[in-house]
């Protein structure tokens, strides 16, 4: 699997063959100038970044900052006040209802819970995008489904509902079916969230992989440090007091060279000071 | 020095004046959260008294055991302090105490954190209940509207959802609806002839029970039964699942893999109730003629035979599917009322039973609704 070539029924019946956004391409993700709102309560303003192929990119910043407000406004589903979020050089934000749905194809997302329909088993869960989007046969799709629980170290647990199942294995079932079609653009929504620090570690190195041998560009809301230094290469901070993303980059550069107290602060847990505390008790 | 001493509950708490202008509390005994707090208002009274201190502090030399009933007192005290600029010494007061009062004091209450309770006018509620209520009718008929061009996608053929679930609501709304349904219009039945028959009989005409029964569970009462029952039980529950589903975020996993909820969910949804109310009502309507025949048999002593041709001669077939036609449509009200309230629900559990609550309150008040309708324009029709 070097590379995306998701096999997917388009809208128009036809199949496409071929990566929707190529690595010469335009970035895959860019937001311009984003301002989210809750009716007239203003959470974010001035939102801009570009995120590029292969990136993980991560979303950063405090509790309530708006992280995952703004995965939301990046699929569509909360409306952005003003401002625009383009996937290649398609308008997702202006784009027509079905040429939405037809983009939202071509993603994966890893919701807080796993979000897993509760009426449906593992299989099912995985199965159903291929039975939507594709023409396999079920014997074909439940091979598949079978195939991509496997990945995610779930073999033996297709026929399980749910609720029969821990929150972590909730979770990486989650994964797979955000992985079912081979997107080429995921969403993970605090992934290390409710796990132990060693199932959060084996999430990351999970992500990882996935970039690296899918192909896939990824983004990840978190305000896990661990993780973020982990995976993370590309960047943007939002901070709540001043309601607008206060920096973008690199988090490891952003811990070497950032002047900016906020970030400094948040990116060594409280201080630098916090941070050799714990050097010395490690 | 004067000493006042006050008797408490748990732990005690007295005054001294150290000298003129300082007022000293004394905390003794053990000051514990179950036995009752006394009130900061205490020292508010000293502070009132002349000659008015103007120095604060303590003696804790007699204080046992604390626990945060003291630090409430204390904050309360500290807030006096700060309200009337009274410089205080707390320095006396134990480590422990002094630590957990700072934490409290740290971070200064936020401005406009609080929220001041809103009284409104009962005019201004009223006008706020009549809008919302505008509103729902609104959002009703768009959803209704988005809900039929899911049908019209689905009959070319561009919708989709999954034949198992449609036969699994299809099972929970029409066989596993069969036990209440029975009973339910089994008793209207029963009831419907008691009533008819006490006045029925002052003219000897009891025979005639058999027509009101028949007439009343055809036209109306068969449809509205089994609309109403199953507006509590599956309309419920349509809010129920799908609200939950939000709060999981189960419907976002949908809407993010570019299949439409409205179609996957819901057009299952309205085609079982559509599919299933009109068998339910057919069933009422036996079930209510059963009602009434069992009790004209046993009381009024009529023949079954003969209740039984009564009915057929004055049931009509444009009756029977009267009713029918408006079970479908009370069935696709209770669906679509469901689903609505689903998808409206807010993001906590609490809002899972008030859509389910909302779901049956629209439910019922629509089929009655639309029950006038019929009513009106069945009479007009001649039918």
């Amino acid at each position: 699997m070097a590379t995306t070539h998701s096999t997917i029924r388009s809208s128009d019946g036809k199949h496409v063959s071929v990566p929707k956004f190529p690595k010469d391409g335009p970035p895959p993700i860019t937001v311009n100038n984003l301002t989210m709102a809750y009716g007239t309560f203003v959470l974010m303003k001035d939102v801009n970044f570009t995120v590029n192929h292969g990136d993980i990119f991560i979303i950063m910043g405090g509790s309530g900052s708006g992280k995952s407000t703004l995965l939301r406004h990046m699929l569509g589903l909360i409306e952005p006040a003003k401002g625009e979020v383009l996937y290649g050089d398609f308008n997702f934000t202006k784009g027509e209802p079905l040429e939405r749905e037809e983009m939202l194809r071509h993603f994966g997302v890893l919701y807080q819970g796993g979000a897993l329909w509760s009426s449906m088993t593992l299989a099912e869960n995985v199965g159903l995008p291929l039975g939507e989007f594709t023409d396999l046969s079920d014997a074909e799709i439940l091979e598949v489904a079978s195939l991509k629980l496997a990945l995610v170290g779930l073999k033996g647990f297709e026929g399980y509902y749910p609720s029969q199942i821990s929150g972590g294995m909730q979770k990486r079932a989650g994964l797979a079916r955000a992985i079912a079609l081979d997107p080429e653009i995921l969403f993970f929504d605090e992934p290390s969230a409710g796990l132990d620090p060693i199932s959060s570690r084996l999430l990351d190195d999970l992500i990882l992989e996935l970039r690296d041998n899918l192909g896939a560009t990824i983004v990840v809301v978190t305000h896990e440090l661990a993780s973020i230094f982990a995976i993370g290469n590309n960047s943007v901070f939002l901070d709540a007091e001043s309601r607008t993303m206060i920096a973008h980059g690199d988090p490891k550069d952003l811990l070497a060279h950032s002047t900016d107290h906020r970030v400094r602060t948040f990116l060594t847990r409280g201080g630098e000071d916090a941070e050799k505390s714990a050097r010395n008790h490690g | 020095m004067q000493a006042i001493k006050q008797s408490q509950p748990s732990g005690q708490l007295s005054f001294a004046r150290s000298d003129n202008s300082t007022l000293v509390v004394r905390l003794s005994g053990d000051w514990h959260l179950r036995h009752g707090l006394p009130g900061p208002d205490l020292v508010l009274k000293q502070l009132d008294t002349a000659p008015k201190p103007a120095r604060l502090t303590f003696d804790a030399a007699g204080l046992g055991d604390w626990d945060s009933g003291l630090l409430t007192f204390l904050l309360g005290v500290s807030e006096i302090c700060h309200t009337r600029k009274l410089p205080a010494d707390w320095s006396p007061l134990p480590e422990g105490v002094r630590g957990l009062m700072q934490l409290a004091e740290a971070v200064p209450e936020k401005a406009g954190a609080r929220h001041e309770a809103a009284h409104s006018s009962f005019i201004e509620q009223l006008g706020r209940e009549a809008i919302s209520a505008a509103r729902s009718l609104d959002e009703f008929l768009a959803f209704f509207g988005e809900v039929t061009i899911a049908f019209a996608r689905l009959a070319v053929g561009k919708a989709r959802f999954r034949r198992v679930d449609l036969m699994i609501v299809i099972q929970d709304c029409g066989a596993n609806a069969f036990g209440i349904v029975t009973l339910v219009t089994f008793l209207v039945g029963v009831i419907l002839a008691f009533e008819g028959a006490v006045q029925l009989q002052q003219f000897g005409a009891t025979i005639f029970v058999a027509d009101l029964v028949g007439i009343a569970m055809s036209r109306d009462m068969g449809a509205m039964m089994a609309a109403i029952i199953m507006a509590g039980r599956t309309g419920a529950a349509f809010a129920a699942q799908l609200g939950s589903m939000k709060v999981t975020q189960e419907i976002d996993a949908l809407t993010t893999m570019g299949i439409s909820p409205l179609e996957f969910l819901v057009l299952p949804r309205v085609t079982a109730l559509f599919l299933m109310i009109p068998l339910l009502c057919v069933f009422a309507d036996c079930m209510g003629v059963a009602g009434g025949a069992f009790v004209s048999v046993t009381m009024l002593h009529t023949s079954l035979r003969s209740y039984l041709i009564e009915t057929k001669h004055a049931v009509t077939l444009t009756m029977f599917f009267g009713g029918l036609f408006k079970a479908a449509v009370y069935g696709i009200i209770i669906a679509v009322a469901g689903c609505l309230r689903g998808f409206q629900c807010g993001n906590s559990s609490s809002a899972v039973g008030d859509a389910a609550t909302q779901a049956v309150v629209t439910g019922i008040v629509y089929v009655i609704v639309a029950c006038g309708i019929f009513a009106f324009v069945f009479n007009v029709l001649g039918i």
